[in-house]
């Protein structure tokens, strides 16, 4: 145990969840906003946890500490504080391997985001294994970080895309993925978690029934490992995404999780320093997995509070945050599905605490301004998910996403702005 | 409710916004163009009859958008109707001055139709709202390409 990470969670222990004290970890949700001279500010109730999670005081400690004690580059320096920094990072390849109950540290890639995860994924694997004519099935609930690499290598080198519809509910149509898993499909890449819609979709069947026919199956865990425990063993995941900054980390750091049958047989992407074993003019070559997908140096600071972060969820208990958001998803839909003229879209039956919705005659994007006005955060938009927005026949959603320091009184007052926004615009 | 909001949904902007004027694609039309703006999802198409001399003899707009954005369209096709397309231009550049500056720091706007500019006043409390004067906008940029003959634009390539 290193000593960045001496600070535990406010919670820990076996005692019942107590939101209250989890909330104390997170400076910034004591601040007001909107104040202005002569008017007090409002609470801010965060509810765009799906966008970014706020950090605990655990990540912030972690990441400040290094910066005033123990920094230096990682992997070059023979001297005390590069070897210090090394041992901090690689730390983090560790606890994000445990996190996910991964076989090795080595399965784990570092990258900048869950989309940096995809385009390596596409433009390592994809363009060493896949040929003009064949397919990589996604589905309509992608994030555009599922979708637009694979147009990228479509582009590149003729691979076809086929999309697993979504029903009404917001569930994926798994008979219909599973007629689309032909011959020529030679990766499956789908969300564990809809951004939008709160899904999450049954991962360990659509890898069963991908692996029934040789193909191998990505998960995009954005919006899934921070909601709930995430095993990749039990999903028999080939590769699996997840961003440090959903999962009360810093932005900047991200993971690719890959059996190593696939990682080792993967080619370099990115050139460089730090991924390189011998370089010479006439002929180089690269080191093994994972490092040699990580050209330059690596987002340490950063990957170091990731580490910080795992730790935090970790001793909170990824199962008891997951019961906890539960909660608070049950009661938000309850409340919110009260009021006339609001239709939640996604009515999925397994769901992640995030709740999009729309209300009738008012734009999201109203909305979102008339919720912040009373200090609610909430996304509005189209979420990155564009063909999701023109499947259920909308133009934007506002998406309100819960984490594992809101509160029932929070989703009462989101409850309340949004019936001061229908009255407001009524 | 704060101050700002209720001068960003000011009442005229309320009505425009809900029964929005000059809505509907016309019979004919001589230049348009449709404006994206990717982060809301919101499109407006713009539809304009320019005659020989350069007056917009008509305009209408169609597409979706939030209040401020159908409103600001709305008003644009009633402020903008029997203008010289130079009038219109050298209005957009006041209007965006309006959505994005203070009084005291706007340029120099001469020999603009004083009706008109009362009229836009009423969007000026986008100002305290950065994140929404794209919204604001985005009917006057598209207005501008269908002008210039650019038959797609975004508020993605312009700083507003």
């Amino acid at each position: 145990m290193s000593d960045t990470a001496t600070l535990s969670p406010a919670s820990l222990g076996n005692a019942p969840y107590d939101v209250e004290r989890v909330r104390q970890d997170f400076p910034i949700l004591t601040r007001l906003v909107h104040e202005r001279k002569g008017r007090p500010g409002k609470k801010l109730v965060y509810l765009d946890n799906g966008a970014s999670a706020q950090k605990p005081r655990q990540v912030i400690d972690a990441m400040s500490h290094l910066l005033e004690n123990d920094y230096a580059n990682v992997h070059r320096g023979v001297h005390f504080l590069s070897q210090r920094s090394t041992d901090l990072y690689e730390g983090t390849r560790d606890k994000v391997a445990a996190f996910l109950n991964a076989p090795s540290r080595e399965n784990i890639v570092f990258t900048r985001n869950a989309t940096e995860a995809f385009n390596l994924l596409a433009q390592s694997w994809g363009r060493r294994f896949l040929k003009a004519g064949d397919a990589v099935v996604i589905s309509w609930m992608e994030h555009h970080a599922n979708i637009v690499p694979w147009q990228l290598l479509r582009d590149q080198i003729g691979i076809e895309i086929k999309v697993v519809p979504v029903l009404d509910n917001g569930s994926l149509d798994m008979a219909a993925y599973a007629q689309l898993l032909t011959d020529n499909v030679k990766l499956v890449s789908i969300t564990h978690a809809s951004n939008v819609l709160g899904t999450v979709n049954p991962a360990k069947r659509i890898a069963q029934l991908a692996h029934a026919k040789g193909i191998p199956v990505a998960f995009d865990g954005s919006q899934a490992a921070v909601h709930q425990p995430v095993d990749v063993q039990a999903l028999d995941a080939d590769f699996y995404v997840f961003t440090g900054h959903k999962l009360y980390g810093p932005t900047g750091i991200g993971v690719l999780y890959g059996k190593m049958e696939h990682l080792n047989a993967m080619p370099p992407w990115q050139g460089g320093g730090d991924m390189i074993s011998t370089v010479s003019f006439a002929h180089t070559t690269y080191r093994e997995a994972p490092y040699r997908f990580e050209a330059g140096t690596p987002a340490i600071v950063e990957g170091i509070g990731l580490g910080a972060a795992i730790d935090y969820v970790t001793a909170l208990g990824m199962d008891a945050i997951h019961a906890h958001e539960q909660r608070l998803l049950a009661y938000a839909t309850g409340r919110l599905s009260e009021i006339e003229g609001v239709r939640i879209i996604g009515t999925a039956p397994d769901k992640a605490a995030i709740i999009s919705f729309t209300m009738d005659g008012i734009h999201p994007h109203d909305i979102g301004t008339l919720l912040d006005s009373r200090g609610v955060a909430v996304r509005v938009g189209r979420h990155c998910a564009e063909p999701l927005m023109d499947r259920f026949g909308v133009g934007a959603t506002a998406r309100a996403s819960f984490a594992a320091y809101n509160t029932e009184a929070e989703v009462d007052a989101l409850v309340d702005a949004v019936l001061a926004t229908k009255s407001f615009f009524g | 409710m704060f101050d700002e909001l209720r001068d960003l949904y000011q009442e005229v902007i309320l009505d425009h916004g809900k029964n929005p004027r000059n809505f509907g694609k016309p019979e004919s039309y001589n230049r348009t163009a449709r404006g994206d703006n990717p982060m809301c999802g919101d499109k407006i198409n713009v539809y304009l009859t320019v005659d020989g001399n350069g007056i917009i003899q008509d305009l209408r707009f169609d597409g979706r958008g939030c209040a401020i954005s159908q409103a600001s369209a709305s008003l644009m096709t009633e402020i903008l109707r029997g203008k010289p397309a130079a009038e219109a231009e050298a209005l957009f550049e006041y209007f965006h001055d309006v959505c994005t500056k203070d009084d005291d720091e706007q340029g120099v706007h001469e020999n603009l139709d004083e009706d008109a500019t009362d009229k836009l006043a009423v969007l000026s409390g986008v100002r305290e709202f950065p994140m929404r004067v794209k919204c604001a906008t985005l009917a006057w940029h598209t207005m501008k390409a269908a002008l210039h003959g650019d038959p797609v634009t975004s508020t993605e390539n312009s700083a507003f």
